[in-house]
């Protein structure tokens, strides 16, 4: 390791507890410990994961999904930016949408699965409202936490130098907010896909969540295990194109 | 360049602020009087906490008095007054160049014109080679720079300044207080310049007005009689100025002291 670099070394560190993880399950397994019938070893997923992409079963619920969290997601974060904004910009909003906030985030998103399926349907749209819900909370505190934390010196800047309103809202307050923005953005990416795979449990015939829930009523555990750790795939690949993007729309943020 | 403009004239009639702060109301201004000729650079000095940022402030704007009256006369000027602030202020979010544009880009000054004038105001300051930069890849020195070429950009009537070299160590202070009358000699705006510093406001200003500690009251006026053109660092060894600034000092002395107590009551 030796011709490695001291952040590739790190990195390379980082896998010796999930590969660890599953050698020790694998070799437990073959063992005779635990019933493969039920705990498949992780070479049993792998097969399966495999086969279900030979026959592109796996890549359309993965598609279903994705674009169910994307389009859930653009839908409720660019109002949660807008509101929060301009909460911290005008004292009426924020004593309009505090107490709404403050009530209706507590509430766990997934119950209101049922609603959105009197009101939306069994399609796509039912659950893209439910990612854009889940994902508006935690984005307009942010949002509006971070705007709100902006030095004073920056308002007094902008007064002085003769920003109106409009330029304010868009060159002062979104940019000093932005960095709180992507911290609000990175936590919604996640309880997308948590609200996103409870909701394809029921009233769907696709996506990821289908997938795990249908092979549970059909016991086939090796393909409800390549569901689960597809999901978990998802989550890092999105997770690590955002920094990308946070990287590229934060240039100013200091290392 | 021409120096027929002159820059705009203040006139300052029994200014009072209260603020209230817990209980009470503090008294930070009382009864100011005081008129900045067009062109003329006055420097406010003063103890901490005498009230001469928030004199600055309602100058520019950003405060609004208690009581009495604030006129300022910028006729040919499109912009009142600009301030430069302690802490540059610059935008973190924006290159240098945008944030010099900024306050034309907030007065709808098409992009050509904006451009040509950033450009002048950037080689002004020295700063054209760091124009793509964000303000936290500049030392101190050069953000005050660019708030600086932020604030002449806008040609403003009137320049406000709250102590924008303090926060700088002493070579850059220096450096930056030539440049800073070079310029000025160039253009002949009013300055209102806040500082701590006798030697600064006897270095830069045309007179030095000493305040009181809180309330702030203006205590004495004081000409600075040096000619210019100046040098700054030829005169700041000149007998002239070891003498004035100890008669300065002297004055200033006494609301040191009046304030130290005031605190230890």
């Amino acid at each position: 390791m030796s011709g490695l670099s001291g952040k590739a070394r790190e990195r390379l560190l980082y896998l010796i507890s999930p590969i660890g993880l599953l050698v020790v399950w694998q070799v437990l397994l073959m063992l005779g410990i635990g019933d493969r019938r039920f705990i498949p070893a992780p070479s049993d997923i792998a097969q399966r994961f495999v086969k279900l992409m030979a026959n592109g079963e796996l890549e359309w619920h993965v598609a279903v999904t994705l674009y169910r969290v994307f389009l859930g997601f653009v839908i409720g974060a660019i109002p949660a930016v807008a509101v929060g904004l301009l909460m911290a910009m005008f004292k009426p909003v924020r004593i309009f949408f505090d107490p709404l906030i403050a009530a209706l985030f507590p509430i766990p998103k997934i119950a209101l699965m049922p609603l959105l399926l009197l009101a939306f349907g069994f399609g796509d749209a039912s659950k893209v409202a439910l990612v854009a819900i889940a994902v508006f909370f935690p984005v307009i505190v942010n949002t509006y936490v971070g705007a709100a934390n902006i030095e004073k010196i920056y308002w007094d800047v902008a007064k002085n130098y003769g920003a109106s309103q409009m330029v304010m809202f868009t060159r002062v307050v979104f940019f000093g907010a932005l960095p709180t923005i992507f911290a609000g953005l990175r936590i919604a990416l996640a309880v997308s896909f948590i609200v996103l795979v409870a909701s394809e449990f029921v009233a769907t015939k696709s996506g990821i969540g289908y997938l795990i829930w249908n092979s549970w009523e059909l016991l086939q555990v090796d393909t409800m295990f390549v569901g689960i750790v597809t999901i978990g795939i998802l989550g890092l690949i999105t997770s690590v194109l955002f920094q990308e993007v946070e990287r590229w729309a934060v240039p100013w943020k200091m290392e | 360049m021409a120096v027929e403009r002159r820059g705009a004239a203040i006139e300052i009639a029994g200014l009072r602020k209260e603020y209230l702060s817990g209980p009470g109301r503090v008294l930070a201004l009382d009864s100011i009087d005081l008129r900045i000729a067009p062109g003329e650079f006055v420097c406010i000095v003063g103890p901490s906490g005498c009230g001469k940022s928030t004199l600055l402030r309602i100058l520019a704007g950003l405060d609004t008095q208690t009581g009495g009256t604030i006129k300022v006369e910028a006729p040919g000027w499109a912009v009142q007054n600009a301030m430069v602030f302690q802490e540059s202020g610059l935008f973190p979010w924006m290159s240098v160049e945008a944030n010099v544009g900024f306050g034309l880009m907030t007065r709808g000054v098409g992009a050509a014109e904006a451009a040509e004038r950033v450009d002048a105001a950037l080689k002004l300051v020295g700063l054209t080679r760091f124009r793509k930069h964000y303000p936290h890849q500049l030392s101190g020195g050069m953000r005050q720079r660019g708030a600086i070429a932020r604030a002449f950009v806008t040609d403003p009537g009137m320049l406000l300044m709250d102590e924008p070299f303090a926060a700088l160590d002493a070579q850059n202070r220096v450096i930056l207080q030539a440049e800073l009358v070079r310029i000025w000699e160039q253009t002949r705006k009013t300055v209102v310049y806040i500082t701590h510093s006798i030697e600064e406001a006897l270095l830069l200003g045309d007179r030095t007005v000493v305040m009181t500690a809180q309330p702030g009251r203006l205590k004495r006026i004081i000409d600075v009689p040096f000619p210019r053109p100046r040098d700054v660092l030829a005169l700041s060894a000149s007998a002239e100025f070891g003498k004035l600034r100890l008669d300065i000092w002297r004055v200033l002395e006494e609301e040191v002291t009046r304030a130290r107590a005031e605190m230890e009551k």
